[in-house]
């Protein structure tokens, strides 16, 4: 579809990415170089960058004083194109582009909801202009609004008992990647071009669906002309495709930057660009208009930037999060799918940054874990790992097989292809509470009103499995339909009213959508099912006969120690419940999937959960996604991985989170105070000063 | 057969090379004024498990265990001989590396035969000397040194990989000279492969406190790396003393 070769592509190995259409996995395929050899040739942080970094550390002092926000936008809208440029320092960065026109000021996002946008304000100490509450209130209707207008009885009862909770229906949903890599590649006007063509080969026949694709395409086209227009706020032409590598950082920057001007989603995450990236740094290289020092200047200071992104949020929110997470992953490493490892110079560039810039929790650096990565990047990230503890790990061989080799991670596990797949984060079900209302018969243990079904409660004392389970399966059936269509409310209204068209701009036009369910409490679950079944559940009940408390009497096998008796409980709570997700009709024709990853929200789900059958008090947190309870196991790491590794990915392709702390220490030996390879001949030769520690 | 077992540690780290199966024998003759596991040093029965049912675990996450292998320690496995035989044989039967961690205070250089059939089914020896001097080896662990010193020999002897462990505890083992005197011991042991010099922490007081046994080391400070690697490089020295006294 491109007529011709475009100027800024010299040197580059043609493809069906230069021929046929927009096709980033082709151009890195066709041009990129793997890289197997050490850190070594690393260069350390420039002048520039030192001055710049201390300017935003400077920043993040005056802002933790000031009480958590410096800064907030209370009139201006944030669009892509809504503020004037701004910068650190202009003559300094390599890379520009700020969210607002000042760093560390945050923007004013309403679409998702006015109200949490003015709580966001208040909170700290801020009161967003009256004229932008009423356009919101009286004229412009917000995502939060759709949703809560088609929202039923029961689905508000079951958010208000939070055995539904963290539903995206009050904020943006994220968990969107946009191809980013695209504008570098392309520049807009190409891409507007392919976007124009999709628009004219689509059906014409104008059923609901056609129209809603055909407004979507031209939002998105709409899209592509601004962000064009904020390369041009900052002096850039980004029209045509980035020349070298300082443009293509900056070109992807703005892609970035543009989704995040737009959209306050829960996770905005990067993709995978480190490689794509290397390609053009490595052909400046070549043409020696670049040393090292200034490559690794300009990943500096891109990952500076990304480190400032900076959303208005509410202290809750907060809390659910534990922090201000902004989850810009950023996906490295992994495997081609022809077993050509896809390491570059530039995927030890962005870890260098932690070395450069010092550690931090943002942009999540992401390793594509494969058995095939080269030995010397392994080395490396667990050197950065020991050194950070800020590098995160994903299961490549495993991913690779449903999502290819250019897919990235949205906020910590979920996977999809860049540009291709996109998913309608659902947050999650709270089966540990949906266990509670089995034998409760619907009845909320802490609310203490009807919410669920009233199927028949339990009776007696003590707790039957098979009395148990079959009420349990009922209630899960309930649960997952409730579950299924809540989310089909706020994906239908978030589409409508807060749609994310610069990143979808950045998609193809027929992309494969995700329903993203999740679970929260799974571990609480096994080991309650395990107590019913393998020790005796007395069952105490309040003066209403409803059951609060549970005593167990004496011991159960517990989830997190290799053990099949309750490990394949948990296996079977996670295939059942995702069945019952797939019998419902989903938004969009989207694919059902579940993750179990609640990494900072357990604590939350913990306070609003009754005491479990498991003997879990009342507010003590869910183990974070499927990790086992915390202290219940008790044969180290290898056991507590090998139970969570049953859990079968087909049945949670969302992702299977296990968080695992441990002191560096407890990792390895420091190499000054041992040696395990001691060679007494070289010994007797060297000197005393000689030895390598 | 079945052991006396204090507990199983699936991701050991920090005993052995690689990611290693832990295996942690109840029951200790000596009485460490450092020990940082108390709570093994009973010989009263605690858990008795099948070496078979350890093998079976081992097998099902071997994946996880490439580089690794199973270690014996404790309290101390040599107490146990048959069923530390039992174990690493069939260990070796599998092809999985084993690696002894002891004190060697059971080792009685008269009758070396069972120490014989344990070696012989062990890849390598982790062997802890406390102190160098007898007097305060003593002192320092209520029993001498004589028989330890004689089991690193008898290692040496084997040609059984060795590596020597040895904690940096303020006022008992931070002297230079005796640092200096421990590697020029070590330095005849031909078969010495690992040096391990460990700072003296205090983690394991908690453990003191929760058995109501007193804290022997109470006013103790921890040791610094910094402190720890000086030990470590003067150990060497003592070591490269020794070899170039053998071999000019």
């Amino acid at each position: 579809m491109f007529k011709e070769f475009a100027p800024e592509w010299e040197g580059f190995t043609p493809g069906r990415w230069s021929t046929t259409s927009v096709n980033t996995r082709d151009f890195i395929r066709s041009n990129f170089t793997p890289y197997d050899g050490d850190e070594s040739f690393l260069a350390g942080p420039t002048e520039a960058t030192k001055q710049l970094w201390a300017q935003v550390m400077e920043l993040a002092k005056q802002e933790r004083e000031a009480g958590g926000v410096l800064d907030m936008d209370t009139k201006i809208i944030s669009t892509i194109t809504s503020h004037g440029p701004g910068y650190l320092n202009k003559d300094l960065e390599k890379i520009v582009g700020l969210q607002t026109d000042k760093p560390f000021k945050r923007s004013l996002q309403p679409f998702g909801g006015i109200r949490m946008a003015q709580q966001a304000c208040k909170a700290y100490g801020y009161e967003v202009d009256p004229s932008v509450v009423e356009i919101f209130t009286k004229y412009r209707k917000t995502h939060n609004q759709g949703v809560f207008d088609a929202y039923t009885p029961e689905m508000r009862l079951a958010r208000k008992s939070a055995i539904l909770t963290g539903l995206p229906d009050a904020y943006g949903r994220g968990r969107i990647i946009g191809d980013y890599r695209r504008v570098a590649l392309y520049g807009i006007d190409m891409l507007i071009a392919d976007k124009e063509h999709q628009k004219e080969t689509h059906y014409v026949r104008m059923t609901s669906k056609n129209i809603r694709l055909r407004e979507e395409l031209s939002e998105q086209i709409r899209a592509l002309e601004e962000l064009r227009e904020l390369g041009r706020i900052y002096g850039f032409d980004i029209s045509r495709p980035a020349k070298n590598a300082q443009e293509a950082v900056q070109w992807l920057y703005f892609g970035y930057l543009a989704a995040v001007k737009e959209q306050n989603g829960a996770a905005m995450s990067l993709g995978r660009t480190s490689t794509f990236l290397d390609i053009y740094i490595q052909r400046d290289l070549n043409r020696g208009i670049i040393n090292e020092s200034e490559a690794q200047e300009l990943i500096d200071h891109f990952i500076m930037k990304l480190r400032m992104v900076k959303f208005a949020r509410t202290p809750e929110y907060n809390a659910l999060f534990s922090g201000d997470p902004t989850w810009v992953t950023e996906s490295i490493g992994g495997v081609s799918v022809d077993g050509q490892h896809l390491v570059t110079k530039n995927s030890f560039r962005y870890l260098n940054t932690l070395n450069n810039l010092g550690t931090a929790p943002e942009p999540n650096m992401t390793i594509l874990w494969s058995r095939k990565l080269p030995f010397n990047f392994k080395r490396f990230c667990a050197k950065m790992s020991i050194r950070t503890s800020s590098i995160q790990y994903e299961n490549d061989d495993l991913m690779r097989v449903t999502h290819g080799d250019d897919y990235a991670i949205a906020c910590c596990v979920s996977s999809m292809r860049v540009g291709k797949e996109m998913q309608f984060f659902g947050a999650r079900a709270n089966l540990a509470k949906c266990l509670l209302y089995a034998i409760n018969g619907g009845v909320d243990e802490m609310l203490k009103i009807q919410v669920g079904p009233k199927y028949r409660p339990v009776t007696g004392d003590y707790l039957d499995y098979d009395d148990v389970m079959d009420k349990y399966d009922q209630m899960m059936e309930w649960l997952a339909g409730l579950y299924v269509n809540t989310l089909n409310v706020i994906h239908y209204m978030h589409d409508k009213y807060c749609y994310e068209k610069l990143q979808m701009a950045l998609h193809d036009r027929d992309v494969k959508r995700y329903f993203a369910t999740g679970i929260a409490g799974l571990s609480v679950v096994a080991d309650s099912l395990s107590a019913i079944k393998y020790a005796k559940v007395r069952c105490i009940r309040d003066e209403n006969g409803i059951v609060v408390d549970y005593a167990v009497e004496g011991d159960y096998p517990k989830y997190g120690n290799d053990d099949d008796l309750v490990d394949q409980i948990a296996v079977d709570i996670v295939r059942r419940f995702i069945d019952k997700i797939r019998k419902h009709h989903t938004y969009r024709d989207s694919i059902p999937t579940m993750s179990i990853l609640t990494i900072t929200s357990n604590v939350v789900y913990g306070k609003k959960t009754g005491n479990t059958p498991d003997g879990r008090k009342q507010g003590v947190p869910l183990a974070p996604g499927a990790n086992p309870m915390h202290g219940r196991d008790t044969n180290g790491a290898v056991a507590s991985l090998s139970s969570v590794s049953k859990i079968p990915f087909r049945h949670a392709q969302d992702g299977i989170s296990n968080t695992f702390s441990i002191i560096p220490d407890a990792l390895g030996k420091d190499d000054r105070l041992f040696s395990g390879d001691l060679d007494l001949d070289r010994l007797r030769q060297e000197d005393d000063d000689e030895t390598d520690y | 057969m079945k052991g006396n077992l204090h507990s199983v540690e699936t991701f050991g780290t920090v005993d052995g090379p690689g990611i290693r199966f832990v295996v942690f024998f109840q029951g200790c003759p000596m009485r460490c004024l450092y020990c940082h596991n108390p709570d093994t040093w009973e010989t009263a029965p605690h858990t008795q498990t099948d070496a078979e049912e350890l093998i079976a675990q081992y097998l099902r996450n071997q994946q996880y265990y490439v580089k690794g292998g199973i270690t014996a320690t404790g309290g101390e496995p040599m107490l146990q001989p048959e069923f530390l035989t039992d174990l690493f044989t069939r260990a070796r039967a599998h092809q999985i590396h084993t690696c002894l961690d002891t004190s060697g205070i059971c080792f009685d250089p008269a009758h070396p035969e069972t120490a014989e059939i344990i070696l012989a089914v062990t890849d390598l020896v982790m062997l802890d000397i406390k102190h160098i001097d007898d007097g305060k080896h003593r002192q320092l662990t209520g029993r001498s040194n004589a028989n330890i010193l004689a089991f690193a020999q008898f290692i040496s002897e084997k040609g059984v990989p060795l590596w020597i462990r040895h904690v940096i505890v303020p006022g008992w083992t931070d002297d230079p000279d005796e640092q200096l005197r421990l590697g020029q011991f070590l330095g005849g042991l031909r078969s010495l492969k690992g040096l391990d010099v460990l700072p003296y922490h205090d983690l394991g007081k908690r453990k003191y406190d929760a058995l109501g046994i007193p804290y022997p080391l109470e006013n103790v400070q921890p040791v610094s790396k910094e402190t720890a690697a000086a030990a470590y490089a003067q150990v060497l020295r003592g070591i490269r003393m020794r070899l170039r006294e053998e071999i000019p």
